[in-house]
């Protein structure tokens, strides 16, 4: 899933300053399930934007709705009678997301309320780490299912590094060492000599690097 | 791989002819300064004259930022001392490495050694961008491949002199997992690389035993190896490099040994002796490292006292 948390309300109060009317709209998948953007906290998002108004005395007012997805046309839609009541709209899902409203709702200003950490994988309660990078060339075959492009903080195709003590990476005692856990995982599965080989530098163009991407599905295209 | 024969060399570089001619060679390190300062590599490198067959020159080390390795290596040629030029992959891309080394090259410098560079978060640079574009694996590969095949990474041809390298990488027999350190040292010299300097020893059973590793795989035989050392200042130096330098294994004992000293400075002068003395029995180590952070001037008392002097003239 998209993983996301949440401004600090001051940012988002001086983001939509001037507004008087503001739609929180809360999206009900990745970030629902990564409890910052879901129906539960537009509710919170919204009470803290009228409370922290009740203090400062401003004429605000606050509306919410929660759809189902917000990167997609057909549920973004479904907010085209609440936004023309509204200066601004606070949109607490991903990038993708808070652009789609950009797109869909063109005269009226969208904030984004959260920030949008990675793509990954709950924990633990109330713990997310990142587990994929969107490289655009899976390299999990060759790696025991565990990614070096996301997981190593040097992205390093050929680890671990000298760096790499007791499991746990240099950079933070907290941070497992990837390259530990692909080379436990790839002993385990009896599969070691794959890591013999030199893995050869990644074609970044399938990355970000070549430029934003898109994905074309001929068959599908009507 | 083929093993060399003695004495031959492909390179103009002074490590290459020490080392092909079977002597013991020895290497020191120079940081360069946080400033625009030419003098201060004159200064710092007066210290090693005479002692060392060529000095590391390290390139922006624990993500601070300083002057490049490359500048500060042609300084340092200047007067007389021939540098390692370390190059990491964490500041530039695939393009400005290979720029980098064709101006290296053009300016007389010959000896390399590639590494993937500290984190930047160590660094005062912490909100820096990484680039780790390749790794130091795809770095050794690509300095062969424009010094041997006389391409770029890319497989463009270089269109007049190549870059003439002696290649080197680093490794790191007490990092995790102990039993891939030598597969991951065989991977380097399969990637090209013709000497080896080793993370710090302190820990010299460790050492040994990976010695012994690379001697089972032949690598000893394929590549030079030199062991490398931070001569210990102060007990409190060892605490710190053992608790804040990663991949790092520097046993208790030593630590007493400094902490009893009456003259910890002479106490870790001592040590260094020591350990150079216990590698160098070891089969296949065929040199050392020096890292004198901060304290280059203890360097011609350690390689002295070693009997690593005088350093063989084969200029």
């Amino acid at each position: 899933m998209i993983v996301a948390e949440r401004k600090a309300i001051s940012d988002i109060l001086q983001m939509i300053e001037g507004a008087g009317r503001v739609l929180v709209v809360g999206c009900g998948t990745c970030v629902t399930v990564c409890l910052a953007g879901g129906e539960k906290e537009v509710a919170v998002c919204a009470s803290l934007l009228r409370l922290q108004n009740q203090g400062e005395d401003r004429d605000l007012t606050v509306a919410e709705a929660t759809i189902e997805r917000q990167c997609e046309w057909e549920f973004a839609r479904e907010l085209d009678e609440l936004v023309p009541d509204c200066d601004a709209i606070v949109s607490l899902a991903c990038g993708a997301g808070v652009q789609t409203l950009a797109a869909q709702f063109e005269d009226t200003p969208v904030f984004p309320g959260l920030n949008t950490q990675f793509i990954g994988i709950p924990e633990e309660q109330g713990v997310w780490t990142e587990h994929c990078l969107a490289c655009g060339e899976c390299v999990l075959d060759k790696t025991g299912g565990i990614c070096p492009i996301a997981r190593c903080a040097k992205t390093i195709l050929n680890g671990p590094c000298g760096g790499s003590q007791d499991g746990k990476c240099e950079i933070n005692p907290e941070t497992d060492c990837a390259w530990q856990l692909i080379f436990d995982r790839l002993k385990r599965l009896g599969r070691l000599h794959m890591l013999e080989e030199i893995e050869p530098p990644k074609n970044w163009s399938h990355s970000s690097d070549g430029g934003p991407r898109k994905v074309k599905r001929e068959d599908m295209i009507l | 791989m083929t093993e060399r024969p003695t004495g031959h060399t492909n390179t103009n570089s002074n490590l290459e002819r020490v080392l092909a001619a079977g002597e013991f060679a020895v290497c020191g390190e120079l940081g360069p300064p946080r400033s625009a300062d030419a003098e201060v590599i004159a200064d710092h490198a007066r210290h090693f004259h005479g002692y060392v067959d060529a000095v590391n020159i390290t390139d922006n080390q624990t993500a601070i930022v300083r002057m490049s390795s490359i500048a500060a290596g042609a300084l340092l040629r200047e007067v007389g001392l021939e540098p390692v030029i370390q190059m990491t992959c964490r500041d530039r891309n695939r393009l400005a490495q290979q720029a980098d080394l064709l101006g290296a090259a053009a300016m007389g410098l010959n000896t390399l050694l590639c590494l993937s560079g500290d984190h930047q978060v160590f660094g005062d640079e912490d909100t820096a961008r990484n680039v780790y574009d390749i790794d130091s694996m795809h770095l050794l590969q690509m300095v062969r491949k424009m010094r041997d095949d006389r391409q770029f990474m890319s497989g463009t041809d270089l269109e007049g002199a190549e870059p003439r390298f002696f290649v080197g990488a680093a490794a790191n027999p007490f990092a995790d997992p102990f039993e891939f350190r030598v597969v991951r040292l065989a991977k380097k010299v399969a990637a090209g690389a013709e000497f080896i300097q080793t993370q710090a020893v302190y820990d010299v059973d460790r050492f040994a035993r990976w010695m012994e590793a690379a001697r089972d795989m032949g690598l000893h035989e394929k590549v030079s190896i030199m062991a490398g050392l931070v001569p210990p200042k102060s007990a409190g130096a060892l605490r710190y490099m053992k608790n804040n330098v990663s991949g790092m294994r520097i046993p208790e004992e030593l630590i007493r040994r400094m902490s009893g000293a009456q003259d910890p400075k002479e106490e870790g002068i001592q040590i260094t002796v020591e350990i150079i003395q216990q590698v160098r029995e070891i089969e296949g180590v065929r040199g050392v490292h020096i890292m004198p952070i901060m304290w280059e001037s203890a360097l011609p008392e350690i390689v002295s006292r070693a009997g690593l002097t005088p350093r063989p003239d084969l200029s």
